[in-house]
């Protein structure tokens, strides 16, 4: 990765966040480069838990979701203690705090991604939402009979069946990028082809896939699209909680994340577009706070973003989104980044060292996310997930949301072991052990 | 066993995942009905050879976790022989008390049941196409109900 239209892991400094809670000092530390797993863990309360009769509980399933430091849960808590009201209403105390609290959530958040304009931060559910909101509102409008909308093979659902659904409904038609089942990465030839054959209005793609790892070579999918004059929506739920990304150095048009696997609550995520684009589409959700002036004749729409938030939002989600935000400021998303790959490359190294062991995706782990998919031998992944969970570790098996790429790579299954801030190599080693479980039951040699 | 829940992956539940009674394709079924578990993936057929109203031979094929191979033998083996209406009789606490898995998680349960389940709707192919039992429509719903 790298030049000018590279949105990851851009060298400008973050601007200053705001102070989370009193962990300043532990802050100044990590960002000047003493970033300790082992200490960021003591600000999980779950992870002080056992399971399975008295196992420490080793939590691999960071792809999946994240684990919630105290700074979120006290947030979240704190708002429906000191803070529940409805926002964008009433004129009371409360209101006027809830309101504070849910728009400065939005500019933190706008800062932590280098959003342009704070109006561009649409929160939605999820990366699911933000792109059903695209597909219905923008793709409708711009995609028609015999266009062309290009996803990936390694795509998880929720960037595949929103274009299914639209392609059906406008009689386009729908491609997918291969993934080259060896290296785990696109093949980004055939994406130049595909645009090369004109048509194209659309090119959706996950920053990092949530089954390889692979960090995609957005710069050039972006570059690429742009001399097509195709339209792009980037899928990063798993890139934003674990490098620095910059929407606008990106260039895309659509940018999707997900608060829940960045330290935040369930409940809420974000849509980023460009204002124009966003100022050009029909709403998504009709109802309250979305509108302007309702009339019997019909209804006008409300200023950007609230445009398309229609109904209550999730107040509480939202401010503990902006507390995950400061948290991960605090520990600087250059020394999470630093400290994922450094994991990874230990725990690829290690499971893959383990006789039986098939690991999918890039093997350098400069080249991937803290996500590893593998399968054990002849052992399939439900039987290695339940096994290893009897040890306390906590890896995810199945299909990952991602069939098109299971078939791609010719399997039912895969266990995904995934990584985030706290965990650390002794997790690494407590996996490994528990597949050595795995073999004793199954008898592998 | 040093942990509560591996302690179902005992020697029979092994072995059959390796070694599956009943495993393979059947030429020309008189009944066969496939399903698969659209969360883990796996996905079984179930083929029967009907000599009358007995079941003369069954297999099963597809891929699977072990649970579900295990499963998937103790119960073709459990209906060979028997009448559709025995059969049909065979409930899920049959196939998890075979194999000692009475207390299986939730989350795997299905794991377990999915061959049952395909069986109940062959059997139900066969009495809806034959008429004979009464109350197939009862089967159906027998069989969509189990998990």
């Amino acid at each position: 990765m790298g030049g000018g239209g590279d949105g990851i892991a851009a060298a400008a400094p973050p601007p200053p966040a705001p102070a989370a809670s009193g962990l300043l000092a532990r802050q100044e530390m990590r960002r000047a480069g003493g970033f300790s797993a082992e200490e960021v863990r003591r600000d999980f309360p779950v992870l002080g838990r056992t399971v399975r009769g008295g196992k420490p509980l080793v939590y691999l399933d960071n792809a999946s979701t994240t684990q919630k430091p105290s700074a979120v849960i006290d947030a979240v808590s704190d708002y429906y203690r000191n803070s529940n009201a409805n926002t964008h209403r009433a004129v009371y105390a409360l209101a006027e705090e809830s309101t504070e609290a849910y728009e400065s959530a939005r500019e933190r958040i706008a800062r932590f991604v280098n959003a342009p304009r704070r109006e561009e931060i649409v929160f939605v559910r999820g990366t699911t939402e933000a792109i059903n909101l695209v597909a219905h509102s923008w793709g409708r409008a711009n995609v028609g009979k015999g266009d062309v909308i290009v996803t990936t093979e390694y795509e998880h659902h929720s960037n595949i069946v929103p274009w299914q659904l639209l392609a059906e409904e406008k009689g386009a038609r729908l491609e997918y990028v291969d993934v080259d089942a060896g290296s785990g990465e696109l093949d980004l030839g055939q994406l130049e082809r595909y645009l090369a054959g004109g048509g194209v209005k659309l090119v959706a793609f996950s920053l990092v896939s949530n089954v390889l790892g692979t960090i995609t070579d957005a710069a050039r999918i972006v570059r690429a699209c742009g001399e097509a004059g195709a339209a792009t929506l980037v899928d990063g739920a798993q890139a934003v909680p674990h490098m620095r990304v910059d929407v606008r150095a990106l260039g895309c048009d659509f940018f999707a994340f997900s608060g829940h696997k960045m330290l935040g609550p369930t409940g809420v995520g974000v849509l980023w577009a460009k204002k124009e684009a966003l100022e050009s589409m029909a709403p998504f959700h009709g109802g309250g706070d979305m509108i302007r002036e309702v009339r019997k004749s019909g209804s006008t729409w409300n200023d950007l973003p609230y445009k398309f938030e229609a109904g209550t939002p999730s107040i509480a989600d939202v401010v503990g989104l902006g507390a995950a935000v400061d948290y991960l400021e605090g520990l600087g998303m250059d020394n999470v980044r630093r400290h994922e790959e450094e994991l990874t490359r230990y725990a690829l190294e290690k499971i893959s060292a383990v006789r039986g062991i098939a690991v999918y995706g890039p093997r350098d782990a400069s080249r991937t996310g803290g996500v590893i998919s593998f399968n054990f031998a002849d052992v399939h992944p439900h039987d290695v997930a339940q096994i290893v969970d009897g040890e306390g570790v906590a890896i995810r098996s199945g299909h990952h949301c991602a069939q098109i790429l299971m078939e791609r790579l010719d399997v039912a299954a895969t266990n995904r072991a995934s990584f985030y801030v706290y965990n650390t190599r002794g997790d690494v080693d407590a996996l490994v052990r528990a597949l050595d479980r795995v073999a004793e039951l199954f008898k592998l040699e | 066993m040093s942990s509560g829940n591996a302690g179902i992956y005992h020697e029979m539940i092994v072995d059959y995942s390796r070694n599956p009674l009943n495993y393979g394709k059947m030429d020309s079924p008189d009944a066969t009905h496939h399903d698969s578990n659209p969360l883990c993936g796996d996905s079984i057929e179930v083929h029967l050879r009907l000599d009358g109203e007995r079941i003369s031979d069954i297999k099963f094929d597809g891929k699977g976790c072990a649970i579900c191979m295990a499963c998937s033998s103790v119960l073709t083996e459990a209906a060979k022989g028997k009448t559709v209406h025995e059969a049909r009789l065979i409930g899920k606490d049959d196939v998890l008390a075979e194999l000692g898995l009475e207390n299986l998680q939730a989350v795997r349960i299905k794991c377990a049941l999915l061959s049952l389940k395909v069986l109940k709707y062959a059997l139900y192919s066969h009495l809806a196409k034959c008429g004979g039992d009464g109350d197939a429509d009862g089967l159906k719903e027998e069989a969509a109900g189990l998990y």
